[in-house]
């Protein structure tokens, strides 16, 4: 049976937990620690912060809230934003992660990807892809919060990172995130038909319909959703109910 | 005072994740690097990330394979997690042959990709009980359970009776949990893997005291 992991994804702005349209607009929703703590008790497969801000300003204040967090939520812990060396992975993996997303430092030195897969693991090393639509079938990969072009086609990217040690890749559609008008189908698939890693498809979720739409046609392994849950738009319980039911396996809770 | 467990640091890996799932479940963690601290410890954990072959050239570097062997021989329970799993078999074939250390005959293989079979094997899978999981560490496990992978090699026991749990991959079956006297070990992360992975530490725990007395 194929299994589809449903990660919630937490978006962090210093102390808070922030959501915005196409990541800007940033928007306070809470205390993370709150959300994160309720996601776990619903059964998120796990849970990954995205530090909004960090790659803006050259730093990471996730610490803290990686350590708490990791200290009483036992499923895997996915740390981005701002990750620049392998210093700051080690800094993340002692606080409690146990992988790192990092899209901009890889963009600008892609052997980052190899020496974070040499010295932690693949499984430690996830690409963060930013994507948005470049033309027909084509899609660009954006750095600093999808804010800065790279010049990078985001499936040629995808394939050299997974070449260069990546273990999964994050995809992030920048114009489908936080829209809930449903994934980047076609993106999803172009990604995860290209590479043998797993593919998380990010951005745009909903409804639990949306996210059974993302595996089934999307081909993703796994999505990230954050507004359909921070909102209560669909619960955890109803997104596994539902994946369920389609054939894939969920996990009991 | 004496640790209740005694993880080994041999540069392999996140230590961290692993002490504080079992400091949740009450135990008292120690962290050695040092043949001494192995000899002497209550109950053993190696954990392992990476490659099989930088795990057993770090543990041998750091001569940590013959006091492993010699506090297992002695009865000190062991719990192996995802590579430290892997290392207890007699070898390995990631990147060239190795050897392991052989406490649990069998090999480790790449698990075959293609055909939508993506390597590595990352989520969540239900865990099969390959015999009944009574007086093991599985004890406690509720039924059914689900535990968190990620791995892009696997374990094949030659002794079917070392599998205590397997699971199924897209067709392929994947060995999740081996034990052998006082030896346990997970493909599988139980300090990631929920409610269930947190009956698994409890469970070696608790399996484990009557060995000590």
């Amino acid at each position: 049976m194929r299994n589809v992991r449903v990660i919630a994804r937490l978006d962090i702005k210093g102390a808070n937990l922030i959501k915005g349209i196409n990541l800007e607009g940033l928007r306070v929703v809470g205390d993370p620690r709150e959300f994160a703590e309720r996601y776990y008790r619903e059964g998120a497969d796990e849970l990954l912060y995205v530090d909004a801000v960090a790659s803006l300003y050259g730093r990471n204040s996730l610490i803290d809230l990686v350590r708490a967090t990791a200290d009483k939520l036992f499923v895997p812990l996915t740390v981005g934003g701002g990750i620049r060396s392998v210093d700051d992975v080690t800094a993340l993996l002692r606080a409690g992660a146990d992988k790192v997303a990092v899209n901009t430092a890889a963009v600008k030195n892609p052997a980052l990807i190899s020496e974070i897969a040499r010295r932690f693991g693949r499984q430690c090393m996830v690409l963060y892809i930013e994507a948005k639509a470049s033309g027909s079938g084509r899609w660009e990969a954006y750095t600093d919060g999808g804010r800065e072009h790279s010049g990078l086609d985001a499936v040629e990217w995808g394939i050299r990172g997974a070449e260069l040690g990546a273990g999964e890749i994050l995809l992030t559609s920048v114009d489908r995130e936080g829209t809930g008008k449903g994934f980047d189908i076609e993106l999803g698939r172009a990604v995860a038909g290209a590479v043998d890693i797993p593919v998380i498809l990010s951005g745009g979720a909903g409804s639990a319909g949306d996210i059974v739409q993302a595996v089934d046609a999307g081909a993703a392994d796994a999505v990230a959703v954050a507004r359909v849950l921070h909102y209560g738009q669909a619960s955890l319980q109803s997104i596994r109910a539902l994946l369920s039911g389609a054939g894939y396996y969920a996990r009991p809770i | 005072m004496m640790s209740d467990v005694t993880i080994i640091d041999y540069g392999m890996g996140n230590l961290f994740s692993v002490k504080r799932a079992f400091e949740h479940c009450g135990a008292s963690t120690a962290v050695t690097d040092a043949a001494d601290g192995i000899r002497t410890a209550r109950r053993l954990l190696l954990p392992g990330v990476g490659a099989f072959g930088d795990c057993m050239d770090n543990l041998r570097r750091r001569r940590l394979i013959d006091p492993i062997r010699d506090a297992v021989a002695a009865g000190t329970p062991l719990l192996g997690i995802c590579v430290g799993m892997q290392v207890l078999f007699e070898e390995g074939d990631e990147f060239g042959l190795h050897e392991g250390i052989g406490l649990f005959r069998g090999r480790v293989t790449r698990i075959p990709g293609g055909g939508g079979r993506k390597v590595p094997h990352v989520g969540w899978a239900a865990l099969v009980p390959a015999r009944p999981w009574t007086q093991t560490a599985f004890e406690a496990v509720q039924e059914p359970a689900g535990a968190y992978f990620s791995h892009s090699y696997a374990a094949q026991p030659a002794d079917s009776d070392d599998e205590l749990s397997h699971v199924d991959y897209q067709g392929v079956r994947i060995c999740a949990a081996v034990r052998r006297g006082g030896i346990t070990a997970c493909q599988f992360h139980p300090e990631r893997s929920g409610a269930t992975g947190l009956q698994v530490l409890a469970g070696f725990l608790r399996t484990s005291v009557a060995l000590e007395s």
